[in-house]
């Protein structure tokens, strides 16, 4: 168990992070989750209200579908990466712990009289992941192998009253769910009895999410970084591209327009050693970026990393150093994701 | 065979003669879990005692390994290039390090023996 964010986490289980994250891509893996900062957005105007605060097309999610996206600072910035449900009368919205004081206080500055932001610190939130997360699921409750990719849904799990996103931070098929955290013990334990499920720590949870390309905020997104340097422009509604109606939108229009001064990339490594965040990344004995998420895929049985490098070197296949402890460790720039997500669309 | 000693740094040593063979403990290994690289210094570099000569890459993280004593680097295990898991599976055998030459017999003396280090890894508990 480690300190984050105020919560004790666990890393890994007595399995380790190698079993727990092929054991996910081959079965299913349960992490908890609950730092994750929850919360609900009530009231007529909520999703036009988000959309003050971020480049997503939120007023076009329909009921019981869910979205990633992005918040944004005054200057063009993310302050957090986010998911929002549709839940019919309310939004419901998933926060990073680390940020969630920096985000409901931005949240609330924006929302006109009648919209409420609620808070929701007595709900735990876990996620079963894996291509046998569903169909063990499904033995609990049925109604969920109906699902597809990013749907959202009210059930029962164990006889709690749950909500259930089809979706997840591992690249995998999967879901989260939402749980009144004084049963999520003994929703936890039910899903641990399901044939195949293994728990998972926060070790596997890095090493899968960055073999599937999937940011972290913090390393890989910070108040510096724009939604178009990220390579997030596809959580940027069309709409929302037109109308430029956004905080920071000016700084998003330009990169779009005029190219963006660094982009984030994957890079891959040669050879066996990882390269992990803050190396230097250089081309021709020039730095142009930085690794910001790097480590061993245990799926890719290889180093992989991502990171941010100028424009000019971000081409698909360019040659770079990494300078890992004084030493030149030869790399590419390859596309992400290095393991293929195998979501249910 | 000369019995193990060990530092404060979850380091064993073994000498035998004036050869100096080195690795991490069993409680190094279970710390950083899964080992997937290990970066091993040059045959014939000369090492001071404390310095950080080696690296050892788990896919939690990477940690420096120590020369616990002075000498020169006679030979490493190239078997851990190809299979760094077995630091994981046999941390005092097969998951060797380096051997350092040179070496004087109290230098090694003078470290933990395994009793001592037992009860200096139940001390960070």
């Amino acid at each position: 168990m480690v300190p984050f964010a105020g919560y004790a986490m666990p890393v890994q289980y007595p399995a380790g992070i190698m079993a727990e994250h092929l054991h996910t891509r081959a079965s299913a893996g349960l992490f908890d989750v609950s730092h994750m900062g929850q919360a609900e957005l009530i009231g007529e105007g909520a999703a036009a209200a988000l959309e003050k605060l971020t480049p997503a097309d939120v007023q076009i999610l329909k009921p019981g579908r869910q979205r990633y996206g992005v918040l944004m600072t005054e200057t063009g910035g993310i302050l957090d990466d986010f998911m929002v449900a549709n839940r019919g009368d309310r939004l419901f919205l998933v926060l990073n712990a680390s940020r969630k004081h920096l985000d409901i206080p931005a949240i609330e500055a924006v929302l006109p009289a009648g919209v409420t932001l609620r808070p929701l610190p007595d709900r735990a939130l876990v996620a079963l992941q894996g291509p046998g997360a569903v169909p063990a699921l499904a033995t609990l409750a049925p109604g969920i192998a109906a699902m597809k990719f990013m749907d959202f849904s009210e059930f029962e799990i164990a006889g709690v009253p749950c909500l259930v996103s089809r979706s997840g931070y591992t690249g995998e098929d999967g879901v989260e769910i939402s749980i009144p955290a004084e049963q999520a013990e003994a929703v936890a334990k039910a899903l641990l009895a399901l044939p195949g499920v293994m728990p998972a720590g926060l070790g596997a949870r890095d090493s899968l999410r960055l073999e599937a390309g999937l940011c972290l905020y913090g390393n890989d997104l910070d108040e510096t970084t724009s939604p178009v340097e990220a390579n997030l422009v596809w959580t940027m509604g069309k709409r929302r591209r037109t109308a430029w109606d956004f905080r920071g939108a000016e700084r998003c229009r330009d990169e779009l327009d005029n190219g963006a001064k660094r982009l984030r990339v994957g890079i891959q490594p040669e050879g066996r050693q990882p390269a992990r965040g803050h190396t230097p990344v250089q081309v021709s004995g020039e730095v142009v970026g930085e690794i910001t998420s790097g480590g061993f895929g245990p799926s890719v049985n290889a180093p992989v990393a991502m990171g941010y490098v100028a424009r000019g070197a971000a081409a698909d296949g360019t040659a770079l150093e990494l300078m890992v402890r004084g030493k030149a460790l030869p790399a590419r720039i390859c596309p992400l994701p290095f393991a293929p997500h195998r979501y249910a669309r | 065979m000369a019995e193990l000693r060990f530092t404060k740094d979850h380091e064993w040593i073994r000498l035998d003669g004036d050869v100096a063979t080195i690795g991490i403990t069993d409680h190094a290994q279970n710390a950083l879990g899964d080992v997937v690289f290990v970066d091993l210094p040059e045959p014939g570099r000369e090492v001071t005692e404390g310095e950080a000569c080696a690296v050892v890459e788990s896919v939690k993280a990477a940690s420096d390994v120590y020369a616990p004593v002075a000498g020169k680097v006679v030979e490493t295990n190239a078997a851990l290039v190809e299979n760094p898991a077995l630091i994981n599976s046999a941390p005092t055998g097969e998951g060797w390090f380096f051997k350092i030459g040179g070496v004087e017999a109290a230098t090694v003396d003078a470290l933990m023996d395994e009793a001592a280090y037992a009860a200096f890894v139940d001390s960070l508990a």
